[in-house]
């Protein structure tokens, strides 16, 4: 497993660069995640969705798809892609520092 | 007497009713099953009907028919679910039934209002889905005054219920055109949210072979967001996904977003945020209490929303409530197994065989000497043909199948050499 350094820590990430620690998170790691995914300043609303990822995930050992997070979130799927383009609940994730979310069968 | 109530008299609710019919005595119990109307809709059957390979009353039965003598059939809407006092809410004069188990097999639900534009002007135009008896009705019209043009096929996310028919449906097109002699009019595109063909990787190579052999477009990692179209003739509808790509099309063919039956959102406890009932993955019984179960499309488990599997946690499920109601421990045997055949044309199906860790394999099923697996064959497409009488006769009377067990069998397959220790 590579090993990267965010905010001046080491932490470990898969091949898709998800932590593999959730545990090693701190919230000063975000803007460098965010920064590699394209996302150049993290607002308010971005935060509301990555707090809203780790709670769930802490909750439930799994982080939302985008259709819960548009459901449950606060925030529209319109406008979650508007914050993370890219894909809302991968990226979201990446940047909350939990595992890619549990894709369906 | 105990009773236990069935919410749901569909595959799942059919074949648990008529298991533990047969697992007690006459009077033993008292097993009601619930239903809001009274048809039992063969559902693969669905597939067939655009394209003229089925019929709409072929493959409808009425729903208390197929439950044994002895279970009591209530045609009835439900309100919601008392989970805490145990008791089910009807809608209307304000009725409601106490039990003592609960067995949620109400099935999901298809939720086209959600997607922006879906059911707007164009839709059952040129706007279709097939997961209706309806709609599939008005898909094979559809179809049959299709000249030529752009056929798109869209999922819109998942979880959906049979996720192999949206590229079955692809394939039987292809040969559908074909058969009219219109194939090289028609541009088959099939859009989906995923970032392959299917979710797993062996199988999504195999059907992304396919659906490239065929000539059918694959774009992948579409999220649809809205779906446009003005319903006049002549005119071309766009699928738009969230990240602003466009799929132009003549005739769309939409598989709608999926929920839980409308009461459950309406029962404090019982569901989660898509309606879907929350259960442990092997005893199939429900976190919200230890006296409500669920099966089949009704759960939020990680398995195919499909008949196999609802028929292959019957069995489990069945046991567990007998077990639960005698006081014993609960068997945590269910290991996510299902099998379905997907049809690939020209009188050949594939048939594919997984469970919650192994993903579908080559191979050959219910052992070496059986049915090949993930390989077009003739077999394959006789197997399917041949499974309605089954289905009717055999599984929802809650039988069980020689050779057809509810674990999924590893021998037969090609499962991948074991990764070596300290690796």
């Amino acid at each position: 497993m590579p090993t990267v350094t965010y905010a001046g820590h080491d932490v470990t990430v898969n091949d898709e660069g998800f932590l593999t620690d959730p545990g090693q998170w701190t919230e000063e790691m975000a803007p460098q995640i965010a920064s590699a995914e394209g996302i150049g300043e993290l607002t308010p609303r971005h935060w509301q969705v990555i707090r809203f990822m780790r709670a769930q995930y802490q909750a439930k050992g799994t982080g939302p798809t985008v259709r819960v997070l548009g459901k449950t979130s606060g925030v529209t799927v319109k406008e979650l892609y508007q914050l993370f383009p890219k894909g809302p609940a991968k990226v979201a994730a990446k940047i909350a520092g939990i595992p890619k979310p549990r894709g369906c069968i | 007497m105990k009773r236990i109530v069935i919410l749901g008299g569909g595959t799942g609710g059919t074949l648990v009713a008529n298991r533990l019919r047969r697992a007690y005595r006459p009077g033993a119990v008292e097993i009601v099953v619930v239903d809001r109307d009274g048809d039992h809709v063969y559902q693969p059957g669905l597939l067939f009907v655009p394209f003229g390979l089925a019929s709409t009353r072929r493959i409808t039965r009425p729903r208390w028919r197929q439950l044994r003598s002895g279970i009591v059939y209530c045609q009835a809407s439900i309100d919601h679910v008392d989970v805490e006092h145990d008791r089910v809410h009807f809608g209307g004069a304000g009725h409601s039934l106490d039990y003592d188990v609960l067995i949620v097999a109400t099935g999901a639900r298809l939720l086209p209002e959600e997607t922006e534009g879906l059911t707007g002007p164009g839709w059952q135009k040129n706007v279709f889905t097939f997961y209706t008896l309806g709609g599939a009705e008005a898909l094979r019209r559809a179809l049959e005054e299709f000249g030529g043009g752009r056929l798109a096929v869209n999922v819109v996310d998942m979880p959906i219920k049979c996720p192999v028919a949206p590229l079955e449906f692809c394939f039987l097109a292809d040969d559908y055109f074909r058969r009219r002699g219109i194939r090289d009019r028609v541009d088959l595109t099939y859009v989906t949210p995923l970032d392959g063909a299917f979710t797993k990787p062996v199988a999504s190579r195999e059907l992304a072979g396919l659906l490239a052999a065929k000539g059918i477009e694959l774009v992948t990692e579409f999220s649809t967001g809205s779906v446009e179209s003005s319903g006049q003739p002549g005119e071309a509808g766009r699928l738009v996904s969230y990240d602003e790509r466009a799929v132009p099309f003549d005739l769309a063919v939409v598989v709608p977003l999926h929920g839980g039956a409308a009461y459950v959102d309406r029962s404090p406890g019982l569901g989660d945020e898509l309606g879907f009932v929350p259960v442990d993955p092997h005893t199939l019984q429900a976190k919200v209490k230890p006296n409500v179960f669920a099966l089949g499309d009704a759960t939020d488990l990680p398995a195919s929303k499909a008949g196999s599997v609802a028929h292959f946690e019957g069995e489990v499920l069945a046991g567990n409530v007998r077990r639960f109601l005698a006081g014993e421990q609960l068997a945590a045997s269910f290991d996510g197994h299902a099998n379905c055949f997907i049809e690939t044309g020209r009188g050949r199906a594939l048939l594919i065989d997984f469970n919650y860790d192994t993903e579908p394999l080559t191979g050959h099923y219910p052992g070496p000497v059986g049915l090949p697996l993930l390989r077009p064959s003739r077999l394959n497409h006789l197997g399917k043909l041949a499974f309605q009488p089954l289905y009717w006769h055999g599984l929802i009377r809650g039988r069980d199948i020689p050779g057809i067990s509810p674990a999924m069998p590893a021998r037969g397959k090609n499962l991948p050499a074991p990764v070596s220790p300290g690796r």
